[in-house]
């Protein structure tokens, strides 16, 4: 089935209290579509003095919104998943066209997630109930929950939709007002959402300014009035994020990407069933999102001695990949974010070459003849050694690095010489290695016997160089939250020092 | 002469003295991880606050180039040439609004050049 490139305005604003608000020096600049890299649409500029009258907005809106109750909250939740299921298709056609990848994936993965974490969240508020502790006989604690008040949020570009309602879905319920900047190359989707979504938000308590980084983002994430930052991306501006943070004395919440070993243990192919196939997508899922997944499965570990047959398998999947048109859903997989990624994975393919990997399929740009001007690359598998930098180095493309190991001892010090621990996985049909390996690895997510799924409830985050903070779960609650201790007496006799 | 580890292109040259002009002197960190990773970030000098474990590589074109020492662990065989390319990168460098991002080029070290290499310094 065939969807089509979907209209968008000429030109958008910035969505700020409730209305559009055109940026106040009145630039904008061009956002085009990696598909093809036509016009999109103009997007505001924006600088300091937009974000100052967002953040002054919000909090406006943070003076009845931070009191609103959890079911108020909730049922806010809900009817935001509610409207964005009755446009899933405008919403998924939108994101295809503003970040490049396919139907297949944003109709079929990043709008059904995006829906369910705003449902998941409803239900959290909805559901959650508080502590009390039994001090003494005379002495009760009460540990309360209140909002920030406004938040700052940076957001992606990879997925635009689906980091910004992982983000927004957890600070709304937790009673914040929230100022979102999406990221500079997909600006497009998250405007669009607004259109679909605003008429349900009571006005001020989200708002979305647009702009660059050092323009707009850093403003943003240094402001005296914001309460909490949290960022998605690489890590310079984490650490940046993490200092303007440090200078306001607030919390910071980064995810910083990854390395994320892929382990496949010879157990695999003790069979030739639904297992060992399932096991072979999990090697391929590193062309999903064209690899731009900060989980993708870059690194596969490969137990020696069933090296040549499992990569036979998994060589003949890769090269069935279908490409073609993003907006067809049997194209699987598509266009780069950019052209600067697409030039930047190109020139890790030729650092591969150049430190002597060997490559196994692809290693040079696709040609799509439909869309001659858009950023395509061939899935491409190099085989090297774990010391390389296409092993250490997050891509950020299609472009997998495989190495072998003997037994268990030495997947695990391959899988852990990295300076990221964000995603990773462990293929076996030995309950007793998984179980072992979930545990050594030194890693946010352990994926066992599966990967690359993202259900709302289990927590998302990293270890070492890959961020500080989790999301994805119930527990971001309380990162957008102050706990305040009500400590109670019930004893009217003095303590006696005094 | 030391065989350096950094270079910058004659177009990348350019750029930085048109940010120059703009933004007064600047330093380059190298970034690593999701997105924009390993992507050199170009910044007022002083706005990005090194660290102790952050080393300099050397100059380029007049601006300090520094990375963090768990990155440069596989950099030590690298030579890096900064270049520019149109392209909406994201992240803080001041590059992005010109609808510009640096990018690095690399050529690995013959075993005759890393006997002279540059040595790394600590940043601070």
């Amino acid at each position: 089935m065939a969807y089509q490139r979907p209209e968008f305005k000429e030109q958008y604003e910035n969505y700020i209290g409730g209305e559009w608000v055109a940026p106040i020096d009145g630039k904008y600049f061009d956002n085009t579509s990696p598909v093809d890299a036509s016009f999109i649409a103009r997007i505001p500029q924006s600088n300091a003095k937009d974000v100052d009258l967002a953040v002054e907005k919000a909090w406006e809106a943070a003076a009845t919104f931070s009191k609103s109750s959890p079911a108020e909250r909730s049922m806010l939740m809900f009817r935001i998943a509610d409207r964005m299921e009755e446009n899933i298709e405008k919403l998924a056609m939108a994101e295809t066209c503003d970040n490049g990848k396919g139907m297949r994936e944003t109709l079929g993965a990043d709008l059904p997630l995006v829906i369910d974490q705003f449902r998941y969240f409803g239900g959290c508020i909805r559901t959650e109930a508080g502590s009390v502790t039994n001090i003494d006989a005379d002495t009760v604690s009460m540990e309360v929950h209140e909002p920030l008040g406004v938040v700052a949020q940076i957001i992606p570009w990879n997925f635009p939709l689906l980091m910004a309602a992982w983000k927004i879905a957890p600070a709304l319920a937790a009673g914040n007002c929230v100022v979102i900047k999406p990221a500079e190359q997909t600006p497009a989707s998250i405007l669009v959402l607004m259109e679909v979504i605003g008429d349900l938000l009571q006005p001020g308590i989200l708002n979305v300014v647009n702009g660059f980084g050092a323009e707009c983002g850093k403003p943003l994430a240094s402001h005296p009035d914001v309460k909490k930052v949290a960022f998605t991306g690489e890590t310079s501006t984490g650490r940046l994020i993490m200092q303007y943070a440090a200078e306001n004395i607030i919390p910071a919440t980064t995810e910083l990407g990854g390395k994320s070993p892929n382990v496949f243990f010879e157990s695999v192919m003790d069979e030739d069933d639904e297992f060992l196939d399932k096991a072979i997508e999990g090697l391929v899922l590193f062309a999903l999102n064209q690899g731009q997944v900060c989980t993708c499965p870059s690194r596969a570990l490969i137990q020696e001695s069933i090296y040549d047959k499992f990569m036979e398998k998994c060589l003949a999947r890769v090269e069935a990949i279908t490409r073609g048109d993003p907006y067809e859903l049997s194209t699987m997989m598509s266009a780069q974010a950019s052209n600067d990624q697409y030039e930047k994975i190109m020139s890790y393919i030729d650092i591969g070459k150049q430190e002597g990997a060997e490559v196994l399929t692809g290693g040079s740009a696709y040609k799509n003849e439909q869309y001659p001007d858009g950023y395509y690359i061939e899935p491409t598998v190099f085989k090297g050694h774990n010391k390389m930098r296409i092993f250490q180095e997050e891509i950020f493309g299609p472009v997998l690095a495989v190495t072998t190991f003997k037994d268990e001892d030495e997947a695990l010090e391959i899988a852990n010489d990295t300076q990221f621990g964000l995603g990773s996985a462990v293929w076996s049909r030995d309950m007793h290695q998984v179980h072992k390996m979930s545990r050594g690895i030194q890693a946010g997510r352990v994926w066992v016997n599966c990967y690359h799924v993202y259900p709302a409830g289990a927590s998302f985050g990293g270890y070492k160089n890959s961020g500080i903070g989790r999301e994805n779960h119930a527990m971001m609650l309380n990162s957008y939250r102050h706990t305040k201790n009500v400590l109670i007496s019930y004893n009217k006799n003095k303590l006696g020092f005094f | 002469m030391p065989v350096e580890r950094v270079s910058v292109t004659e177009a990348a040259a350019k750029v930085i003295d048109r940010l120059r002009s703009e933004h007064g002197e600047l330093m380059f960190h190298l970034s690593g991880g999701c997105c924009d990773g390993s992507s050199p970030m170009c910044y007022p000098l002083g706005e990005f606050r090194l660290g102790g474990r952050d080393l300099y590589l050397g100059d380029i074109h007049g601006c300090g180039f520094y990375m963090h020492a768990d990155q440069f662990e596989y950099y030590k065989n690298s030579h890096t040439t900064v270049d520019v390319v149109e392209g909406r990168g994201s992240s803080f460098s001041l590059e992005i609004p010109l609808g510009l991002r640096f990018l690095i080029r690399t050529h690995i070290f013959s075993d005759e050049e890393l006997a002279d290499v540059r040595p790394v310094e600590a940043a601070n």
